[in-house]
């Protein structure tokens, strides 16, 4: 979690100074959900992620030096400077992948489940997505079909109160969107997003039934984006004492107060103390990295065959 | 070779396909008990079973999505629209995913899925049933768009389309899966990519595709008894699209006559025109034609259906108009 705060701290200032193309979508605030449900995966499981998909990526396993070069546009990046921060992919690690489309992924997330299904594998597959994802089409016939049909999935809505700038109560007229689950006959969880502990035990009981055939949960993760929607956010449509009683629920502090208990004194600076020198190390590989020749944009269109008999 | 339907052809495709390979499923609006409106994929539950062929609810989005998943981690999917009309609910998947995935991610997926669908008019299906729409998905880079005319490349190309590695938009044509012709025995790959010349000809080209190749051949028919050689292209793989197949012929002919069923203003007969105009414009004898259905949504009844069709008669006037 501290490691995704830091990235996505140096990320904001490096956008401000012009060295970053795109606009940057933090997620803090909500560390926990994307740290806490992925610290419950194997590897060969897979995830979906989004627009603010830094603490899944970090938590899925990926190099943070890797991850910020593709953020630059290096050729040393996940996918060579083509996807960028919102469309980060990393077959290695069970991320396939990042989607810019509000809810895109979440048909290609049951695909990917009917797919073990059919193959009796016990492999999970967990998409990530917002609130406001949970409001178009293509999520009502994702959880329908992966209900129908006991897919292992766990869906996990990170809800941060808004869609862009709109507030969820001008969104949806149920203020739940575990309720929802009910409706395609699966468990629907609702769970203090803020809390790491208690988002990794409510995956944990999700996955596990996921890969006991038990078929799919909705989890609805609560919590809030306390900078906004990106770095091209302009605001004054979040208010002060809203931002601030959320500030005090910081996930990264709530979660040090609980390991302050169980570790040893001193512990967690050395903690804290690597995880400062970790992205240290990954901005300064991905900012010394080459950008890719321009010829790399005539890259094939498409996959070569593997042989009439393939 | 054994004289087939055109639906048997696909429906040979398939279960040759899902005996050798047990990474192809099928699924979509009922493919499963009934076996496909169109009944392609009949039989073929009962024979592989419910995981493998699967009814799935109305949810268009998803079928697509879903192939796209599943082709990711491993498995073969043939996904079924009902009908091209509907693929419009497919896009976003096929253009802001399947189309992206493999460039972007830098090889790391393939997608070897296939999406069957079928279009085309001539039945009284109406607006919402009769469009070819293949110029939209034939615009996006990362797709395949295929669109057999015969039982022969009905067979062969649907067999290259599952053992592709990349996606495949499958476009049969409803008027056709009743018309019949010679499929070769045994196994039976026709490449994604080149053109297939239906007619060879000396004094003019027609650029065809789907069931438009039909219509061209009987023109050429006709105008062979009044002693003009008309040369018959089927491009049946809209993208990637054989270019110098195409012209090869009118470097040869020196006239074309670009044929499609899908509306004239954009669509792939302008994209073939414009190939024509660009790389071969030393070589035209005259300009170029352009054949189309006309600007309109399909009319349901049948005087008005047939009006806004292009057909063998009009095709035949244009090139006699060429000469
Ligand atoms: C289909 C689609 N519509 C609109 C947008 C523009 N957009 C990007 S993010 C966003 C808000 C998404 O809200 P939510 O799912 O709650 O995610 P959050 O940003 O809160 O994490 C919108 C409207 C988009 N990218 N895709
Ligand atoms: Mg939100």
């Amino acid at each position: 979690m501290r490691v995704v705060r830091l990235i996505e701290e140096g990320l904001v200032e490096r956008f401000r100074e012009g060295r970053i193309r795109g606009p940057i979508h933090t997620c803090d605030g909500q560390e926990a959900v994307g740290i806490g449900v992925t610290a419950v995966l194997e590897r060969q499981d897979l995830i979906t992620s989004t627009h603010r998909g830094h603490a899944h990526f970090i938590g899925k396993g990926l190099d943070p030096g890797r991850v910020l070069a593709e953020i630059f546009g290096k050729e040393t990046g996940y996918c060579r400077g083509r996807a960028g921060h919102m469309l980060i992919a990393s077959a290695e690690h069970g991320l396939l992948g990042g989607s810019a489309i509000v809810g895109g992924a979440l048909p290609i997330a049951i695909g990917q489940a009917l797919g073990f299904q059919v193959q009796g594998s016990d492999r999970v597959v967990v998409p990530f997505f917002g609130d406001g994802a949970a409001h178009i089409g293509m999520f009502h016939e994702a959880l329908n079909i992966a209900g129908l049909w006991k897919l292992p999935v766990v869906f996990v809505c990170e809800h941060n109160e808004y869609g862009l700038t709109v507030h969820a109560r001008h969104q949806s007229p149920v203020e739940d969107i575990a309720v929802r689950a009910e409706g395609y006959g699966m468990p629907g969880i609702k769970v203090d997003g803020n809390d790491a502990v208690a988002v990794y035990r409510a995956a944990a009981d999700a996955v596990a039934g996921a890969r006991r055939g038990e078929g799919p949960t909705l989890i609805e993760a609560k919590t809030y984006r306390m900078t906004g929607f990106s770095t091209s956010d302009q605001g004054g449509y979040q208010p002060e004492k809203e931002m601030a009683a959320w500030r005090s629920r910081d996930p990264i502090r709530r979660l040090r107060r609980a390991l302050a208990k169980a570790l040893a004194k001193g512990r967690l600076d050395a903690l804290d103390g690597e995880a400062g020198e970790t992205v240290a190390q990954a901005f300064a590989y991905a900012e010394d990295s080459p950008l890719p020749p321009a010829e790399e944009a005539y890259a094939e269109e498409f996959a070569p065959p593997r042989g009439p008999h393939a | 070779m054994r004289d087939m339907r055109y639906a048997d052809a696909l429906h040979a495709a398939l279960l040759d396909e899902m005996r050798r390979d047990d990474s192809v499923v099928v699924f979509g609006e009922d493919v499963g008990v009934y076996g496909g409106v169109f009944k392609v994929t009949r039989g073929l539950q009962a024979e592989f079973g419910d995981s493998r062929v699967r009814d799935t609810p109305i949810a268009e989005q998803a079928i697509a999505g879903m192939a796209i998943g599943a082709a990711m981690v491993g498995l073969k999917p043939v996904a079924e629209i009902m009908y091209v009309d509907f693929l419009p609910l497919t896009l976003d998947q096929l253009i802001n995913q399947a189309s992206i995935m493999h460039y972007v991610w830098a090889g790391q997926v393939t997608l070897p899925f296939v999406l069957r669908t079928q279009g085309g008019a001539g039945t009284g299906g109406g607006a919402q049933h009769s469009k070819s729409l293949e110029a939209i998905v034939a615009h996006v880079p990362g797709l395949k768009v295929v669109m057999p005319a015969t039982p022969a490349d009905a067979k062969g190309l649907l067999t290259a389309a599952i053992r592709d590695p990349n996606p495949v938009i499958f476009i049969e044509h409803k008027a056709l899966y009743n018309t019949r012709g010679p499929v070769p025995d045994g196994e039976h790959v026709v490449p994604i990519g080149p053109a297939a010349i239906a007619r060879p000809g000396t004094d003019a080209t027609i650029v065809a595709n789907s069931r438009m190749v039909l219509e061209s051949l009987e023109a050429a028919g006709e105008l062979a008894a009044e002693g003009i050689s008309a040369e018959v292209i089927d491009a049946r793989t809209p993208r990637p699209l054989d270019t110098a197949t195409i012209l090869a012929s009118v470097q040869k002919t020196n006239r074309a006559v670009v044929v499609n069923e899908g509306w004239r203003t954009g669509g792939l007969g302008a994209e073939i025109s414009a190939l024509i105009a660009e790389e071969a414009f030393d070589f035209l004898d005259a300009p170029v034609a352009r054949l189309g259905g006309l600007d309109r949504p399909i009319p349901y009844s049948e005087p008005l259906e047939a009006e806004v069709l292009p057909d063998a008669a009009r095709i035949a006037a244009a090139v006699r108009k060429l000469l």
